[in-house]
């Protein structure tokens, strides 16, 4: 079947498919989505307006059998940062779009009529738009288990829980992983927008459709080696035993591991939320310590943990969300983690916007730092119903220092600075301070040159290499976000020689191209020169690209150093 | 010397999490890793006292030495 566009307008309530016009047919995923929010959202626009859009977007290779590949893109002007944002996830939409032929869905408008709720639904033959009653208001959960009687337990479910319906900033949208559970869309508040088009969730129909391969004996070669150089890498072994959480010791070590609102640089509890301890208690409880998020992934990084008495606890329980609610907010207690990690996969809540503003309202004295009981007490009775409180944490860990008067507020573009803290790894500073989507470890994930000795290494401490690093890294990701491919080929790619030739090869085999290894380095520098481009007609300069003010100011223990890259040298980022 | 020794992940499996340990002055890092059988090729990652460190290195009285093996995340 031959890609298509699909494109939802909320203002009548039409639908239509639609030629994938000339300039987009060699994009897919995030390089995708921002040319059409860049192409066709008006930067000023308000992001909670009839003129912004949502769109998503599967990867160039997802649908095929390439491993790794199940991403989805979800793009649109960032209700959170105001800038562009693009946000991907796992779980089983990826795929199944792209076997129907969705090379993007595109949601527009927004309902005159803000009273009602609507549902899409996605077959090969478009999307079709129905009022929603049933499951408003609903946690994700439920949304997933009441669609999966009413459409059957293959259907695709794109969802937003109660925090998008109330627009929060700090709200995800989710998508049903193959266990029924939520992988999100996580950060910048792409919930929010999605609730703002009054779409409480989008269903994709299962289909026997096979995505189209140009050359299937080369696409099937080149996956064999790609899938090797994934299995054969020893980090994605480590990956499936112990889960990106394996970081905690090793970044508590480095002395990067942010603690209490980013006042020291090392947690005492660390030990009791590290990767080690989580293995050893979903053994002892009998969960499963290894758990894939989408069809064909080989390296398998996400668990169920279970309770102390073997009940499902949650799932895809990451590194970020457990150092936030554990170092950040300084609670050492993994069964309090993983409780407020279901309660907000369930309200649809970025697992790192929202404990990072726990962190910021435990300073301001609403909470005791630690207190795990009353952090999930507020999640549940607060957030969830929306109560002022319940809004002020729900927007985010910058409205909350706005609402109580803090200063150390950890956000850059007003999102959420995560797990590393930039005195002390000063790579991934630059990352936050320059990413087209305010801060995000992933845009340019230079951990893995500054701390795990992956793609070389430079000096977590000193000055200098690290705009070079976080530059490569971010051009080399925009690159890999647009495959559908998850992240963690990086490991593979930036060590094993054979791993992104084969990536190439996998692209060109199942569109009958000839790409060279320069032609992702351009796409990966054209798609943040598109996506800068946005921001800077959206009203952004060069002196948001700068980390708060504290960071400067405070020398953050052990190694007592301070954020100390001047702003030129920042600036030069996007000398490419 | 006393040192601090500090293993993570699979390394602790049959082995300790961390440990006051007495080795001869000049020992190296590689050496101190041998002496506990863990398999070099699969360290990923060495410190001391937070900082990263080369295998050939000589740990000083009182350090603390972490050893990880190849591991990421993120």
């Amino acid at each position: 079947m031959a890609d298509r566009i699909f494109r939802v307008n909320m203002s009548d309530l039409s639908a239509k498919v639609e030629a994938v016009p000339e300039g987009w047919m060699g994009l897919g995923g995030r390089g995708l989505t921002s040319t059409i929010v860049a192409a066709e959202v008006k930067p000023t626009c308000h992001p909670l307006g009839k003129n912004n859009k949502l769109v998503f977007a599967p990867g160039l290779l997802s649908g095929t059998p390439a491993a790794n590949s199940g991403r989805l893109s979800c793009g649109a002007k960032s209700p959170l940062t105001g800038t562009i944002k693009e946000a991907n996830a796992g779980g089983t939409s990826a795929q199944m779009l792209a076997k129907l032929g969705v090379k993007a869905l595109i949601i527009e408008g927004k309902p005159a009529d803000d009273s009602k709720w609507y549902s899409l639904h996605v077959n090969a033959d478009g999307a079709t738009i129905k009022e929603e009653t049933e499951v408003v208001g609903m946690g994700n959960f439920a949304v997933v288990q009441t669609l999966n009687q009413r459409l059957g337990d293959k259907v695709g479910v794109i969802t937003i829980g109660p925090a998008g319906e109330m627009k929060m900033l700090g709200a995800n949208i989710s998508i049903k992983d193959p266990d029924s559970h939520m992988r999100s869309h996580g950060r910048g508040g792409l919930g929010a927008v999605m609730g703002s088009k009054r779409i409480k969730f989008i269903s994709v129909e299962p289909t026997d459709q096979k995505v189209a391969i140009a050359n299937p004996d080369a696409f099937k070669a080149a996956n064999r080696t790609f899938a090797k150089a994934l299995v054969d890498n020893p980090i994605s072994k480590a990956l499936g035993q112990y889960g990106t959480n394996v970081l905690v010791n090793i970044i508590n070590e480095s002395g990067g591991l942010p603690t209490k609102n980013f006042t020291a640089g090392q947690f005492e509890g660390h030990e009791a939320v590290s990767g080690e301890t989580m293995y050893d208690t979903i053994v002892a409880r009998g969960g499963k310590p290894r758990h894939n998020c989408h069809p064909g992934c080989v390296i398998q990084c996400s668990q169920i943990y279970a309770d102390a008495k073997g009940q499902y606890k949650t799932s895809g329980f990451e590194y970020e969300t457990i150092w936030a609610l554990g170092a950040d907010c300084g609670i050492d207690n993994l069964d309090y983690v993983a409780e407020a990690d279901n309660v907000m996969d369930d309200l649809g809540l970025d697992s790192i916007e929202i404990p990072v503003a726990f962190g910021v309202a435990m300073e301001a004295g609403v909470l005791k730092f630690g207190d795990g009981a009353e952090l999930c007490r507020i999640l549940k009775e607060d957030v969830a119903k929306g109560t002022p409180l319940g809004r002020i944490i729900g927007n985010g860990a910058g409205f909350v220092g706005k609402a109580f008067g803090v200063t150390r507020v950890p956000v850059v573009k007003n999102q959420a600075i995560p797990a590393y803290d930039p005195r002390a790894i000063k790579g991934i500073g630059i990352t936050y301070a320059t990413s087209t989507q305010g801060a995000d470890h992933t845009m340019g994930y230079t951990i893995a040159t500054n701390i795990l000795g992956v793609g070389g290494k430079v000096d977590p401490l000193s000055k200098e290499g690290q705009v070079e690093l976080s530059r490569n890294l971010q051009i080399a990701t925009a690159a890999i976000d647009s495959t559908g491919m998850c992240l963690f080929i990086a490991f593979a790619a930036l060590d094993d020689a054979t791993c992104l030739p084969a990536l190439i090869d996998l692209i060109n085999a199942r569109y009958g191209i000839n790409l060279v290894a320069n032609d992702v380095t351009n796409l990966g520098m054209t798609i943040l020169k598109t996506e800068r481009a946005f921001n800077l007609a959206a009203g952004f300069t060069n002196k948001d690209d700068r980390l708060p003010e504290f960071f400067s100011e405070e020398p953050i223990a052990p190694h007592n150093v301070v954020w100390d890259i001047t702003d030129e040298a920042i600036d030069s980022f996007w000398n490419f | 010397m006393q040192l601090t020794v500090k293993l993570f992940a699979y390394f602790r499996d049959n082995r300790f999490k961390q440990q006051r340990m007495e080795f001869p002055e000049g020992t190296t890092v590689e050496d101190i890793i041998r002496s506990l059988g863990v398999p070099l090729d699969e360290v990923g990652v060495t410190m001391i006292n937070s900082r990263h460190c080369e295998l050939r290195q000589v740990p000083a009285e009182d350090d603390q030495l972490a050893v990880f093996p190849a591991i990421g995340g993120g």
